[in-house]
């Protein structure tokens, strides 16, 4: 297997122990709009620097970084070990640094550590951030050596001290070696040469039907190039396991992204997949095949956009399943017609405290666990995956299986009566108005007794 | 006070198939729960876990699971193995499409 991806350019290397791991970008890098510089050639240099780097083979556990190129942050930099959020400052481009972010277990915000960092002091930065961690990081015990622990034993104020004070020692180790890669493997990511045309037949199918518009309206994100548009493909089909296509359906978005796409393709942590360079004249036909295919589902950033991490169906460390639930949710809102009406919406579910279904992030996420041989699922509101992130809070005593979907929906209902307008998102009216009234839609009975 | 021993079966998965199985009293193995060798005691239970991984070659992850005596032969205590019996519930693939099939 490992030759065989191998043949297709692809390893394995540092996808496991106590190593940096894979970097990871935004699924929106080169295209979006809001892009100052795309992040992928910062997260090929910080891959090359990290791979088999002597130093930080030992470290006290995994170590993620995550490299966002806009300041709407798409890649969830605040919850990696290491964010980079690319800013602008006076005019010159450069990071901000986050540390300390995570889920799992004992979910955390990142820390800003540097509010300004010169992009050509980001290995320097780095190493010394890792060199800091490697030192002070805890190594007794297994749940407390990611360096979120670190941070908060110790203080982002000294880990910040420690870290500069490293950052003097090592900056002067680095003599532009790792500009002039940098500069060489920027050109592995120029752009395609996009090309230009009328974008009639977009706006014709745009007005005439219906079922283009709703898809164009949700699954289209804005390109740098305005005659270009980033298509969002849904595999988040209601009913259908989230993420899941198949070999069929690949061989269609690969071809798809040959013939339309500049010969690129990507999947999104949404679980998702991305043409990101796409002329606006070809959506029409790309959503035609799409729809053959069963891939046209209208519904990202809405309530069946659900990521789901594979469960107790699949994973032996779940402790409850979390795809039918998802399966039920989609189904469920598809028969009651109201996704488009409730809008940005987005529910997560892990089957484990793990957390790999990021629920901690989720505007709704939803935990499963075993109670005492029972599966049980408990609720948490108000987490946020962008640049405004936040760990959502739980409310209270979790739900049964056959519970959980009816208590989603009587989240969604609260929701509908109190926000202040159409287009209050769920996450603004819960910021606004706070966890009392979803408590109360949620736990009906409490109420009566405390009346 | 330790506490006491209950009934187990010895479940893996296939190496190369990946089918939840279970071992049988004879050394094989099968995809069947109700067919699967009920253990009562607990030192024999360290002994047949100990002769179902030596087959190591075509099998993978055995452990003990608790179960209990059925009309049928062995049922499943735990949500867990209920699941693993009858395969994913998302999709019918694996022993289900077999199933399907007869």
């Amino acid at each position: 297997m490992l030759d065989a991806l191998g043949e297709a350019g692809l390893h394995a290397i540092q996808t496991s122990g106590t190593t940096t791991r894979n970097t990871t970008a935004d699924h929106f890098a080169g295209a979006a709009a809001d892009e100052l510089t795309d992040p992928r050639p910062y997260a090929e240099l910080i891959r090359q620097w990290s791979t088999d780097h002597p130093e930080f083979q030992f470290l006290g556990r995994k170590f993620k970084i995550a490299v966002t190129g806009s300041p709407n942050d798409r890649a969830v930099t605040k919850a990696h070990d290491v964010g980079l959020r690319m800013v602008e400052q006076n005019g010159e481009i450069g990071f901000e640094v986050i540390v300390g972010g995570g889920l799992g277990r004992t979910p955390m915000v990142g820390k800003i550590i540097r509010d300004f960092l010169p992009q050509a002091d980001l290995l320097p930065y780095l190493e010394s951030v890792l060199s800091v961690y490697n030192v002070l990081g805890r190594r007794d015990n297994k749940y407390k050596a990611r360096i979120k622990i670190t941070v908060q034993e110790n203080g982002i104020d000294k880990i910040r001290e420690l870290v500069e004070a490293r950052f003097e020692e090592r900056r002067r180790e680095f003599d532009g070696t790792d500009q002039a890669l940098l500069a060489e493997i920027k050109t592995h990511f120029t752009p395609p040469a996009l090309r230009s045309g009328a974008t009639d037949a977009y706006q014709a199918a745009y007005n005439a039907d219906p079922v283009f518009r709703a898809w164009a309206d949700t699954n289209l994100a804005a390109h740098r190039d305005a005659d270009h548009a980033i298509v969002t493909i849904s595999i988040k089909s209601h009913g259908a396991t989230p993420g899941d296509a198949s070999a069929e359906q690949i061989r269609v978005m690969a071809d798809l992204a040959e013939e339309f796409g500049y010969d690129e393709l990507r999947i999104s942590h949404q679980q998702n997949v991305i043409i990101p360079h796409v002329h606006k004249s070809d959506l029409p036909a790309i959503h035609a095949r799409l729809k053959e295919h069963a891939l046209a589902t209208a519904n990202i950033g809405l309530i069946s956009d659900i990521i789901a991490c594979p469960g107790m169906d699949y994973c032996a460390l779940a402790t409850a399943r979390s795809i039918p639930v998802a399966q039920q949710i989609a189904s469920r809102f598809d028969e009651l017609k109201l996704e488009h009406d409730i809008g940005h919406l987005q529910i997560k579910i892990s089957g484990c405290i793990n957390a790999c279904g990021h629920h901690h992030v989720a505007h709704i996420g939803i935990l499963g666990l075993d109670r005492a041989g029972v599966e049980n699922y408990q609720i948490t509101l108000g987490g946020d995956a962008t640049e405004t992130a936040e760990i959502g809070k739980r409310t209270g005593p979790g739900f049964a299986y056959d519970e959980i979907v009816p208590a989603v929906e009587r989240l969604v209902e609260a929701y509908l009566a109190i926000r202040s307008s159409d287009e209050e998102t769920f996450l603004e009216t819960y910021r606004r108005l706070g966890m009392e009234p979803f408590k109360s839609a949620l736990y009906p009975e409490a109420q009566k007794k405390v009346a | 006070m330790a506490r006491p021993f209950t009934p187990k079966v010895i479940t893996a998965n296939d190496l190369l198939e990946g089918d939840v199985i279970y071992f049988m009293s004879d050394d094989s193995w099968t995809r069947d729960l109700s067919q699967a060798e009920l253990i009562v005691d607990e030192a024999e239970a360290q002994l047949r876990l100990l002769d179902a991984e030596r087959q190591n070659i075509r099998i993978v992850g055995a452990y003990l699971a608790d179960a209990t005596a059925g009309e049928q032969g062995p049922e499943p205590v735990h949500f867990r193995e209920d699941f693993r019996r009858k395969g994913p519930s998302n999709y019918s693939h694996g022993k289900q499409e077999a199933e399907a099939h007869v």
